[in-house]
């Protein structure tokens, strides 16, 4: 479990930041990101998976969370 | 056209290597690469903030150095006292010629040494009164102070003196805020978890103190400069082009910047940040509480300064998007004669920059302004990120030196024989005695500004200057050179 950081790039597409490893990467893929909840799996642009509780209602970016390596 | 190829670079670190015992070998492997723009995550090529070897000469400082000589000390109106034993602060002191404005000792703090002085009997019995006593004496001495902050050395976290308790108890009492900074030395690979406790000290005891009061007056131009420490006067020269194209700078984040500055900040609409390793910590706390977004920016050499003022613009109207095109039209002129006076004596030099964890790929743009080729770059303390955002701006077969050690840097400099190289002051005269020019790149060599369009003028003049300075050629006696001997007889 780690904290990461969640939040939008200036076009608009999702970033994930992980300060103790310094990985600041795209999200590829995200499991939940609708009027209804955002999180679940999330895939990055190296390839790797982390997981985060699906939050309802989708939260104001950018947000701090949890996150588990997949 | 690279000087050399990718194999003979990767052959060059491979030989530079053959003295390490084998576990430093291995060790050290991961820390030097050969770039190759194309790949875009730093990880696959060069591990970063790891600790240093022991029995190298690293170039890296402490988390003391990273709190109280990076972020805290240019705070120009608090008292930042160095709480340990002496050296730390008189070592440090006013060192980073970080300018400010204002009455030294007076109203303004920044190159007066604060020390708790620690004694043996305050290791024994704890400095906690010692440090009470010390900051009543600063509020009858100083009163005009705004604040303090108590930069702890490294005896106060092995005793466990408790400074917080000290804080809080103060901070009521003087209703100024004192920050305990649990910066000591041992922390952390290199000044760089220095930075981030710092920023983390400013978070929990700073930025939310005006949370509540609407009296500030906002618009929609409020900007904040992060991470500009205003070396030599950076702040200054990067903060008018700002203003020039209709911005208003509420803070300087923090050289020549106050108590206050910093309480406003949550006030603005949009924070420019310089120095994005040891300010990206409270930029993205600024954008997850307050939601203020934050740009990277770049204020060296004109072509850098011209693509960051069009993209700061771009956050804002018309009318600092046509700002900023005057600006860029105003200084073009002095711009572009800088480059025909400078490019000619410059052109195709080769450059080797190891600093701390932004200008190696912030300058770059400015050396190629004039024409000027980077051969080879490094980090004391950048992470990950900055390497991926290094990776970039260099060009194919460029040296990545992580944290070099000073047996490696001297090796990569015979072997590539630079015709400049830019690092610090430790660096300096080693390479001078071996002949190559020399500038430091920390403390542009006691000049300066060098941001902005009037710092670029004086970095190229510093530039032609020390290379092609006549004294390079004089290095050898003139009796072991028969040329030379010839002419003076």
């Amino acid at each position: 479990m780690a904290n990461v950081m969640i939040r939008k790039d200036p076009n608009g597409k999702l970033v994930f930041y992980l300060a103790k490893k310094d990985l600041e990467a795209h999200i590829l893929a995200i499991e939940h990101d609708d009027a209804e909840g955002f999180g679940g799996e999330l895939t990055l642009d190296d390839g790797s998976r982390y997981y985060v509780d699906p939050l309802t209602p989708p939260p104001k970016l950018p947000i701090t969370v949890r996150a588990r390596r997949l | 056209m690279p000087a050399i190829t990718h194999e003979q670079a990767e052959a060059l670190i491979q030989e530079v290597l053959e003295v390490y015992p084998d576990n430093a070998k291995k060790e050290r492997a991961k820390h030097l690469a050969v770039n190759d723009p194309g790949i875009s995550s730093a990880k696959k090529c060069i591990t970063s903030n790891r600790k240093s070897l022991p029995g190298v000469m690293t170039i890296r400082g402490c988390a003391y150095a990273g709190s109280k000589g990076v972020v805290w000390g240019p705070v120009k109106d608090m008292v930042h006292v160095s709480h340990g034993p002496v050296g730390c602060g008189q070592y440090s002191r006013a060192g980073r010629r970080n300018y400010y404005t204002g009455m030294t000792g007076v109203n303004t703090f920044g190159t007066i040494n604060f020390t708790s002085d620690f004694q043996e009997r305050d290791i024994v019995f704890g400095g906690d009164k010692k440090l009470t006593k010390i900051i009543d004496e600063i509020e009858m001495l100083f009163p005009l102070s705004k604040g303090i902050t108590l930069q702890s050395e490294c005896p106060i976290g092995l005793i466990g003196d408790d400074i917080e308790a000290v804080s809080r108890k103060k901070t009521k009492e003087t209703g100024k805020p004192v920050v305990p900074v649990r910066c000591e030395g041992f922390r952390g690979v290199s000044q760089s978890l220095g930075h981030h406790i710092a920023n983390d000290s400013i978070r929990d005891w700073v930025l939310d103190r005006r949370d509540g009061d609407q009296r500030f007056q906002g618009t929609p131009y409020d900007v904040a400069i992060i991470g500009d420490y205003n070396i030599g006067g950076d702040a200054w020269s990067s903060r008018i082009l700002l203003e020039e194209m209709g911005l208003r700078v509420v803070a300087q984040w923090s050289g020549d910047g106050s108590l206050s500055e910093m309480e406003l900040t949550p006030k603005v609409k949009l924070n420019l940040i310089h120095c994005y390793r040891s300010m990206n910590y409270i930029s993205r706390h600024m954008e997850e509480k307050y939601g203020i977004p934050w740009f990277e920016y770049n204020f060296f050499g004109p072509s850098k300064i011209a693509e960051s003022l069009r993209a700061i613009a771009a956050h804002f109207d018309d009318k600092i998007k046509e700002g900023a095109e005057q600006v860029i039209a105003k200084y073009q002129s002095l711009a572009d004669a800088v480059v025909t006076k400078y490019r000619p004596r410059l052109e195709g030099k080769r450059v080797m920059l190891f600093v701390g964890g932004l200008r190696p790929r912030h300058t770059i743009g400015a050396y190629e302004d004039l024409g000027m080729e980077v051969i080879g770059a490094g980090y004391e303390f950048a992470h990950n990120d900055d390497y991926d955002r290094t990776l970039k701006e260099m060009g194919e077969a460029t040296l990545l030196f992580d944290d070099v050690t000073a047996y490696e840097f001297e090796e990569f400099s015979k072997r590539l024989r630079p015709d400049l190289i830019g690092s610090g002051i430790k660096e300096k005269y080693i390479f001078q005695k071996m002949g190559i020019p020399f500038r430091q790149m920390h403390s542009w060599d006691y000049s300066g500004p060098y941001h902005g369009y009037d710092g670029f003028a004086i970095f190229a003049r510093d530039m032609d200057m020390t290379l092609n300075n006549p004294c390079w050629g004089k290095l050898e006696a003139p009796w072991k050179n028969a040329a030379g001997a010839s002419a003076t007889a």
